[in-house]
This record gives C-alpha cells, structure tokens and sequence, in this order.
C-alpha cells in the first residue's frame, strides 16, 4: 500500500460516484466510504507523503502523526455517523456535499504545508454552503451567503499571512508559527474565524441552524474543529488564547439562556465548549494540549449526538422552538434517551465523555496557577450543564406538554444517535482507548474520588439552582424572539450606515447639481443679455468718458506718488 | 395522533418528590465532602462545599444577568426580515 495517496480523496472522489448510484446500491456505498478510509488511516505509517513540487515549493498532501490522525479518525466516525443519520434522505446535492466536506476536512488536517491547508479550507468552506441552502428557503439562501463570504474571508487571510510568512522564513510548512510576525497574526485571525473566536463568532449561530436537520450535524463536526486542529498546530502556548478562549466559554452561555431555537442555543453552546479548547491550546503543556484535542473528539461526538436528537425533533415536529415544544418524551422515548445522554457527556457527568476529556483542561489551568481562567472555566461548566444539559433536553422532551404526538424518529437517525451515544459513553467508561491516540503520552487519572464528588457537587446544584428558579417562577420563559448579536454589524448597521452615506451623497450631489446649474445659467443668460442692442458688451461708449477716466487714474496716481 | 395514556410525571407530586429528592442527593455529597480528602491546586476549592455553592450561585447569576440581558438584546422574531 502506497501512504501516498490523500485520505482525502477517497472521500472527494469517491463523493463524484454517488449520483451514478441508485436506492440500496448507493446507500451501501455511502456507508462504506468512511469506512474505507478508516481502514486506511489505521495502515498508515508515521511520515511525511505524498510530496508534490510545485513552483519550486515542496507541497506535502500527507502529514501523518498523531495529532493528525486523531482528528482524521474522529473526521470519518463523524462522515459514518452523519451518512448513516441522512440515509432517509434522497437529496443527490446532499449526499455529495457532505462527502466533499469531510473530504476537505480531512485533508486539511493532513495538509503538511500552508497551500494544501489553505485550498482545503476554502473547499470546505464552498462544500458545506450547499448544506445550509439545501434547506431551499429565503432565509436559509441569505444565511448560507453571509456564512460563504464570512469562511472565505478566513480564508483571505490565512492565504496572507501564509505568503507573508513564506516570505519571511522561506518555508511553506504549516507547523508551529506564532503570532511575534505579521503573517502569523494575519493567520490567526483566519483560523480565529473557524474557531468563532468572540466577535467574529456569529457565522456559527447565524448559519447553523439554517441548515437542513441532517445537516447540521455535518456542519457541527468539521468546520470549528478543523480551526482547533490548526489552531493547536500552529499556536500552541499563546498565551493571548488563553483569554479569548476564557471570554469564548463564557459569554455565549448568557445568550444561550434566553435563546429559543434549540439549535441555536447548541451553536451558543459550541461556542462555549471551544472555548475551553482554545484556553488549552493556550496553555500549551501536554496536558493542556492532550485535554484540548480529546475534548475535541468528544465533542465532535456528543454534540453530534445532540444536533442529531434536534434533527429528529424538527424532522417530526417541523420546529425546534423551545415556546412550541414541550412533552416530547411521550411520543419519541428514544430520542430522549440518546439526547439525555448527549446532554449528560456535554455537561461531563462522570461515565460520560466530557468528564474525562474536559477536566485535563480545568487541570492544566488550576496546575498553572490561572486562577480568573479557572473559575470562568468552572462558571462555564457550571452553565453548560444549565443550558445545553438541562434546557435543551427539558423544553424538547418534558416542561409543559404541548400537545405534540407524532412518531418516533426513523430508524437510521436512531441508529446514528445509538452509535454516538454508546461512543460517549464508551469514552467515558474506558478513557484509555482515547488517551492512548492522544498527542503526548499521559498518565492523567480523571476517576479520583475527590474529582467525582466535586465534580456532582457542582452538576447537582447547577440543576438544583434551575430547580428552584422553574419553580418560583423566576426563570425565564421561552419566547418567540431573535436576541441581537455581532451578526447585528453586519446585517442592520453596515446596511443602514451604507444607504445613509448613499443618502447624503446623493443629497449634496443635488444640492450642489442644482447650486452649480443655477450659476451657470445665469452667467449665460446675463452673457446673452449683455449681448443684445444696449447690452453692456456691446454699448458704443463716447470718448469723453475715457478722457475722464484717464484723469482720475492720473490723479490717482499723483495721489499716491506724493503720499509716499 | 391520540395518546391518552397517563404518564408518572404528569403528576405534578411525583415531580416534587423527584425535586426533594435531588436536594437529597445534594446535601449528600456535601456531606461526603466532609470525608474526602482532595488534592486541589486552588486554595478556595479545598473548602468543603465549594463546588455545591460554586454552581448553585453561578447558574442563578447566569439566568439573572442572562434575563436582564433580554431587554437589551431581545427582538420580535421577524427583525431582521423587515
């Protein structure tokens, strides 16, 4: 077997074949794809392949170390496991988009240099439009759009700041860069976008939940993981990300609270679990870097598990409102149960995956004496538990019952929330499997008595805290509402700033139009006037008038002579 | 669909017994707290409870802030459609 040939493409070419495809033959195919390259990743060896010159630069299509390949493993379980949610869907552009997106994903974390990373990320950013606009609504079409341009802008700027580094160091290997050079700052920004770093986050909460209901579950593996991967291969032990990745895990949950499109607080809610592994990148010890890549994986997988359980929700139920929803639990029991599960690994319950993954993390920082990070990390935790583990599985399933009876979600999306779940729950029972694949070698021990007990301490009196609020009234209820966000720049102040300058400029291009014409035509007129019979240009004058004239210039003049 | 069947939690005693007892299983791990000893490399969180109160406090800022936060950030849900 040659490690030359790209992962990638077994997943982007392999995509090409689907439409000749029809009925079980196709599904069959789309299955084993992920599987195929799968198989390949576990034979790969260790190395740098598929080496391409290109214009004098040596371009590498296949860098294969750890880091790499955890993200290429936890790449295709999400390809299988979003293939086998959409098999009920017969939508050709679909299938083929999300194929060629994961494709690209993958090939971006195998990209050993900054052309074949940055082609890659532009190519997953114009793949994985197509699965918002495969809603064929109004509102998804202009979403999709705002989310186009806001990715290829990322792009933009990894492309410059690559080629300013480039020009600084003479490599185009995309390994450790830092922000000390213009281009490494320009580049951070670009990965900073996929990341949704606070401010230029929206793109996530904006075009997510736009997305068809299968969707959004592809959309939620790739795109921000990928700029955790980069981030952690180019940035790690910046200490700048610590702070942004501190502001990142706890602003959103504030939004997250008064959200009601369910899938939209889990977008908030990814927000916030990115931040926490920014904060690791940040921090950049092994621990730090182990904990912020396995919460990676984790939570590629629960919280596919989760955008999985409200897919099956807006699929039967045509919403995800959190005001129209409501006692749920009685006609789909199992998507409960996989969603609650789901819930219970993003809140990091012990036995489920966020326990082991996220707490390297909180380690890392209390190890670092980050004290500010530490308890913003710890008051995140604590209102991730509040809005993704409580209000997302309380307003769907439980609350008050809306009156909803529909049927249980179809067999496949049952199947795929079963594979997930039973992933996060393998992780957190068994950590050793996932810490074994980890960057650097670790002996951390998530199961100690005092974290367990801390760690239920705090989850409890987090549900406690809810508790009391739902009871006494004080929670907020779930309304029919938009809450403004930065996207607000964009969509409503850019606009109106732009048509009141077109205004003005129209304004004065009158007034002055008007102003100027006015002149004119007097100066013609009077021009015209003075033109006719007794006009002053054409008045015969007698000589005697010049003759005084002359005079008094004379005597002007003498005036002047004797004065001085 | 019909479904008149009933359920144990439409029963709204079953739900408070369901809250009384979680305030149970809280108060039994802080008193378990009080048994076990941690190694924890921030001195605030060693003390007994710290995590119980740390979330009970943090969740009722966050939805008080976040409820502030709606007259401020809070549109009819056609906004940006006008």
């Amino acid at each position: 077997m040659s490690a030359d040939f790209p992962v990638a493409l077994i997943l982007i070419l392999g995509a090409l074949a689907v439409p000749l495809l029809r009925g079980s033959v196709r599904a069959v195919y789309l299955l084993l794809l992920p599987v195929a390259a799968f198989a390949w990743l576990l034979a790969a060896p260790h190395g740098a392949f598929g080496q391409v010159q290109l214009l004098g630069q040596t371009l590498v299509l296949m860098r294969v170390d750890r880091l790499s390949l955890l993200f290429g493993y936890v790449f295709l379980i999400a390809t299988l496991l979003s293939v086998i949610y959409a098999l009920h869907v017969k939508d050709t552009m679909q299938q083929v988009a999300s194929l060629v997106y994961a494709g690209c994903a993958i090939g971006a974390v195998f990209a050993g240099d900054l052309i074949t990373l940055f082609i890659y990320w532009e190519l997953t950013a114009v793949s994985s439009v197509l699965l918002i606009w495969a809603s064929r609504s109004n509102s998804a079409s202009r979403a999709g759009t705002r989310y186009l341009v806001v990715q290829l802008l990322s792009g933009m700027f990894l492309l410059a700041g690559g080629l300013l580094h480039w020009r600084a160091t003479g490599s185009l290997a995309f390994g450790p860069i830092g922000i000390d050079s213009l281009g490494g700052a320009l580049m951070l920004i670009g990965i900073g976008v996929k990341c949704a770093f606070p401010l230029l986050h929206n793109w996530l909460q904006d075009a997510y939940p736009e997305a068809t209901p299968t969707g959004t579950v592809v959309l939620s593996a790739f795109t921000t993981k990928l700029g955790i991967y980069a981030l952690a291969r180019a940035y790690p032990g910046t200490e700048m990300l610590i702070w942004i990745g501190t502001l990142m895990a706890a602003f959103p949950i504030f939004y997250a609270v008064i959200e009601n499109d369910l899938r939209r607080v889990l977008a908030y809610s990814m927000n916030n679990q990115l931040g926490f592994m920014v904060v690791g990148v940040g921090i950049g010890t092994e621990l730090a870097i182990n904990g912020a890549v396995a919460h990676a994986f984790a939570d590629i997988l629960f919280k596919a598990l989760l955008f999985m359980s409200m897919g099956a929700v807006l699929l039967r139920t045509g919403t995800v409102k959190g005001s129209e929803l409501g006692g749920l639990y009685k006609s789909m029991p199992w998507t409960t149960g996989f969603c609650i599960v789901g819930a219970a690994s993003i809140s990091a319950f012990p036995l489920f995956s966020g326990f082991v993954t996220k707490s390297m993390i909180m380690s890392a920082a209390a190890d670092g004496g980050l004290l500010t990070t530490w308890l913003v990390l710890l008051f995140a935790s604590a209102g991730v538990f509040h809005h993704a583990g409580i209000k997302i599985p309380y307003f769907a399933f439980f609350s008050h019952d809306a009156g909803i009876r529909c049927n249980e979600a179809p067999r496949n999306m049952l199947a795929a929330m079963a594979v997930a779940a039973a992933l996060c729950i393998g992780i957190g029972v068994y950590p050793g499997a996932l810490y074994a694949i980890l960057p650097y070698a670790t002996s951390y021990e998530p199961y100690t008595t005092g974290h367990v007990v801390t760690q239920l301490q705090l989850l409890v009196f987090s549900a406690l805290a809810f508790a009391v609020l739902m009871r006494t009234g004080i929670y907020p209820p779930e309304l029919r509402s938009v809450n403004l966000d930065s996207d607000w720049f964009y969509r409503v102040a850019a606009p109106a700033s732009a048509r009141l300058c077109s205004r003005a400029i129209a304004a004065l291009q009158h007034a002055g139009g008007s102003l100027v014409d006015g002149l004119t035509r007097r100066i013609i007129e009077r021009a015209q006037h003075e033109r006719k019979p007794q006009g002053w240009l054409v008045r015969s004058r007698p000589t005697g008038s010049m003759t005084l004239w002359v005079m008094i210039m004379l005597l002007g003049y003498l005036v002047l002579y004797y004065s001085s | 669909m019909k479904d008149d069947r009933s359920y144990w939690l439409d029963r709204s005693e079953n739900v408070t017994m369901l809250y009384r007892g979680l305030w149970l299983i809280g108060v039994a791990l802080v008193a378990l707290d009080l048994f076990v000893s941690r190694h924890e490399s921030i001195d605030a969180a060693s003390v007994t409870g710290f995590y119980a109160g740390y979330g009970f406090f943090a969740c009722v800022i966050l939805v008080l802030v976040a409820k502030q936060l709606r007259r401020v950030l809070m549109r009819p849900e056609d906004y940006y459609e006008r």
